[in-house]
């Protein structure tokens, strides 16, 4: 599983990694997380406000930091 | 027929399923709903009970003398530290809660299809209820470009948006009283309306970064929540904690310079430095104001202060706004898709409008 999480760096973007991160450790998931910065090919997704987070190509939620349980679902 | 029967029955019994689900819902919103009105009042009832409890705390418990510096800026902070505290909890939750109708998204739709002008008043106001941080501006930007947000609309927005924010207002209102939050509030919003016109006249598309007009952009993904009141209230919270948690410390710190003023800076001097007569305290302010990058939470305390011992109102409203409209850290951001002459004329345009204004008002107060 591929994961992104996009963002410039700032606080909430920090945060939404971090759920993401214990939504996976919880979920005993495998997955390789990357951080998407550049804002060009963050627009390339169709992606307009930030945190934003896109699994599997696919965009799951956009511009707040999601909770974990839903996380959890996304990457069930 | 017989098939039919169970499957009836079965939507029989879902249907009552979710009867009951929207009944503890009900239930639940009506407690909710109690428990906030209760909220609401002991929050007033506290409120209410501050001056006094200050006046008693530095006068009789400390037992400092009336009229002393010490006195002075002791009960200052006393008051005034719960007093901004209690009213920034209740206008981030508030605003938290509103801020869930208003997504960027919805707002970026409002705004693709207005002209000018009226787009310009559209997105200043929009500026103030949609949820914005500085490091969201550039994705922000690419979207307004992508869906065909003129140029001076956009501008408007990313203008009133850090400025005309509840922060700035709530403290305007809890430490200046209501009329200073209004002509705050009504000059922000012009000057981001009327800058974004302006910039939108120019015509300036092509001193946006090349880039960004070759971005073949996929289309805007939306994705629509679903949210029930009680996830608007958690949102409300979730504000608060987030907000409230950030300023506080500022917020304190404010109060702290703006007590340290209050009962030890003479009057005579600030009149003298950024008194009405001083016609040069006004560029001197914005000037000032630019590197300056402070949240309107830790400015505000400030501005009291100064405008207690005399300072005149336009120039510290030119010394605020500039603090938070034109925020270096913002410029930075915003270069990644601005050219710099388009940057230079977005603090032109804006820095004159605070000039404008800081003028107006000592002329007219």
């Amino acid at each position: 599983m591929e994961i992104k999480v996009c963002g410039p760096g700032c606080a909430s973007c920090e945060q939404a990694r971090k759920v993401v991160e214990a939504a996976l450790a919880a979920r005993g998931v495998e997955a390789t997380v990357t951080k998407v910065s550049d804002f060009a090919e963050i627009a390339k997704m169709g992606i307009f406000s930030t945190p934003a987070i896109v699994v599997d190509g696919e965009v799951k939620c956009v511009g707040r930091v999601p909770k974990q349980a839903e996380v959890e679902e996304w990457i069930a | 027929m017989e098939p039919i029967q169970p499957a009836g029955c079965d939507c029989g019994a879902a249907d009552d399923h979710r009867k009951t689900g929207t009944g503890q819902k009900r239930m639940g919103m009506g407690l909710s709903l109690l428990l906030g009105a209760a909220a609401l009042v002991l929050w007033y009832l506290v409120y209410r009970q501050l001056e006094p409890f200050s006046l008693f705390f530095t006068y009789s418990l400390l037992g400092i003398r009336h009229g002393t510096h010490l006195g002075e800026a002791v009960q200052f902070f006393v008051y005034d530290t719960p007093k901004v505290l209690m009213l920034l909890v209740l206008v981030v939750f508030i605003i938290g809660m509103v801020r869930s109708f208003f997504t960027q998204e919805r707002t970026r739709k409002y705004l693709a299809g207005k002209r000018e002008t009226v787009g310009n008043v559209m997105a200043a106001l929009l500026g103030i209820v949609t949820p914005f941080c500085s490091c969201s501006a550039v994705p922000l930007f690419l979207g307004f470009v992508q869906a065909g947000v003129p140029l001076g609309v956009t501008f408007s927005f990313l203008i009133a948006a850090p400025m005309v924010n509840e922060i700035a207002l709530v403290l305007l209102y809890g430490l200046l009283g209501w009329k200073v939050a209004a002509i705050y509030l009504v000059t922000g919003l012009l000057i981001a309306i009327i800058a974004g016109w302006v910039i939108g006249r120019f015509g300036l598309e092509h001193w946006v970064e090349d880039w960004v007009q070759e971005l073949r952009a996929a289309e805007a993904v939306v994705i629509e929540e679903k949210l029930t009141w009680a996830d608007r209230v958690d949102r409300g919270r979730e504000a608060v904690r987030d907000i409230v948690g950030k300023v506080w410390f500022y917020v304190v710190l404010g109060i702290s310079v703006g007590a340290l003023i209050h009962g030890y800076v003479p009057e005579s001097l600030m009149a003298a430095i950024m008194g009405k007569d001083a016609w040069w305290s006004v560029p001197a302010a914005v000037l000032v104001g630019i590197p300056m990058y402070s949240n309107a939470a830790g400015i505000v305390p400030v501005v009291e202060a100064l405008l207690g011992k005399g300072a005149a109102l336009g120039t510290v409203l030119a010394f605020m706004m500039s603090v938070i409209a034109l925020s270096f850290p913002e410029m930075v951001i915003l270069r990644k898709v601005l050219k710099p002459k388009l940057i230079a004329v977005f603090i032109a345009v804006v820095g004159s409008g605070i000039l404008f204004t800081g003028f107006l008002f000592n002329l007219i107060i």
